[in-house]
């Protein structure tokens, strides 16, 4: 699809031939691969692990977890999977077990039962001015769409980061949750939307002035 | 021909999610197509969104804590060290629990593996000569002890070394390539005689009591 093809050159893309050697080799036994096997994710598993924890220290502890858990079942993974989606779901897993044992889902756990199914309507109507790609490269723009996506509760957000973040697709979304492939497009919906008015707003509050595409001729 | 005017904003903005992921009919894509071209507000919720997703999708976006590669790296090493450990300690367990099922079903049950029903595959023989302090070879993946420097030592990462009597204590068989010597001996021999193998495993086992004959 055009519209998800920001991450498609990801070297570590599954599938690749190398990507499958790798898996062999460390299923023979050659432990010492693994870790090159699961470099290209390792952000990826820290990401997913953030995104249900919302505290370093223990999407840290998870991702770790999750990776030597992986490691530990290499031999039961099947190349009909992506090795991406297989360690990125193993780490959801995880970090929902860790939540569940933590119980910090009692503090969030009222705006679940929530009608979600009620359609968001969005608010900003005035054309689109983009965010450049290129404005990820300054520091405050990315803090900016962290506290965003941050804002928003935490069934959406959980959805939005597996789905456009991690690159899972909705089934994948929907079982590493533990969801209907319908509340993960509900979801996914209003999560866009949301994103999409909060960082609309932004232009208004100079969120994204005083950057290099502001000024002068412009990039796009 | 399609009719834009079918489908109203409040339908395109319920599909657009759905739309940017390539998830809706051809029928009704075509319909939001014309939407868009001809409703400026929907163009622009058209445009936000795909640019949401393309900003969040992008590597960029996931911020890790310093040196938080490095230290997946650390424990994952320290991890296949432990496992390691545990393989040998299993090992180790191994050996007295095989010594104890030895001495309890007597000679018989040794022999029975290895005389009474001889195994049919070449790569199974279980050799007959083999000198009990040899050094051999195993590595993880294989039941198969080696000569150090046999060519056809797979994976041989995981290799570790260990003595051929402990080698055939522990279900390895002799490689058909490095130790065929013994195998072929074996193998004209195994009917009549047993394994010499296994015989200089019974030296070991003559001071337990169950292993009198």
């Amino acid at each position: 699809m055009a519209e998800r093809n920001v991450v498609v050159d990801n070297p570590g893309q599954a599938g690749t031939t190398r990507e499958q050697d790798l898996i062999a080799r460390v299923q023979r036994g050659q432990n010492e691969l693994f870790y090159e096997l699961v470099r290209p994710y390792e952000r990826r598993v820290y990401a997913a692990a953030f995104a249900i924890l919302r505290n370093e220290t223990d999407a840290e502890d998870v991702a770790q977890e999750a990776v030597l858990k992986a490691f530990a079942n290499i031999r039961q993974f099947r190349a009909e999977a992506r090795f991406s989606t297989w360690l990125i779901q193993i780490t959801v897993n995880e970090a929902l077990m860790r939540r569940r044992r933590e119980r910090t889902v009692v503090m969030e756990g009222i705006d679940d039962r929530r009608e979600e199914e009620t359609d968001y309507a969005p608010r900003e109507f005035a054309d689109w001015r983009e965010i450049p790609s290129e404005a990820l490269e300054r520091k405050e723009v990315r803090q900016k769409l962290a506290e965003a996506l941050a804002s928003l509760d935490r069934k959406y957000r959980e959805v939005f980061v597996l789905r456009d973040m991690e690159q899972l697709n909705i089934q994948e979304t929907a079982e590493a949750l533990g969801i209907s492939v319908a509340s993960v497009k509900t979801r996914l919906l209003r999560a866009r939307l949301m994103l999409r008015d909060l960082l609309a707003g932004g232009w208004e509050q100079g969120w994204f002035s005083r950057l290099p595409f502001e000024k002068g001729s412009k990039p796009w | 021909m399609v009719n834009w005017e079918a489908v109203s904003c409040e339908k395109v903005w319920h599909e657009i999610s759905n739309y940017l992921d390539g998830e809706v009919e051809p029928t009704l894509r075509a319909a939001m197509d014309e939407h868009f071209r001809t409703c400026k507000k929907c163009a622009s919720v058209l445009e936000g969104t795909r640019n949401v997703i393309q900003l969040y999708g992008d590597e960029r976006m996931i911020e890790v804590p310093a040196g938080y590669g490095r230290r997946l790296e650390k424990r994952l090493a320290q991890s296949a060290r432990v496992s390691g450990g545990r393989w040998y300690t299993w090992s180790a367990w191994l050996i007295p629990v095989a010594a104890l099922a030895l001495i309890a079903g007597g000679l018989r049950f040794a022999n029975s593996l290895s005389v009474s029903e001889p195994l049919k595959s070449e790569h199974a023989q279980p050799g007959q000569g083999i000198p009990p302090d040899m050094t051999v070879v195993v590595t993880a993946d294989a039941k198969v002890f080696h000569v150090a420097g046999c060519e056809v030592i797979h994976n041989k990462s995981t290799a570790h070394t260990l003595t051929a009597k402990e080698a055939i204590r522990e279900g390895y068989v002799p490689c058909t390539r490095c130790l065929r010597k013994y195998l072929e001996t074996a193998e004209a021999g195994h009917q009549t005689l047993g394994t010499q193998a296994n015989a200089d495993l019974d030296v070991d086992e003559e001071d337990a009591p169950g292993n009198r004959r």
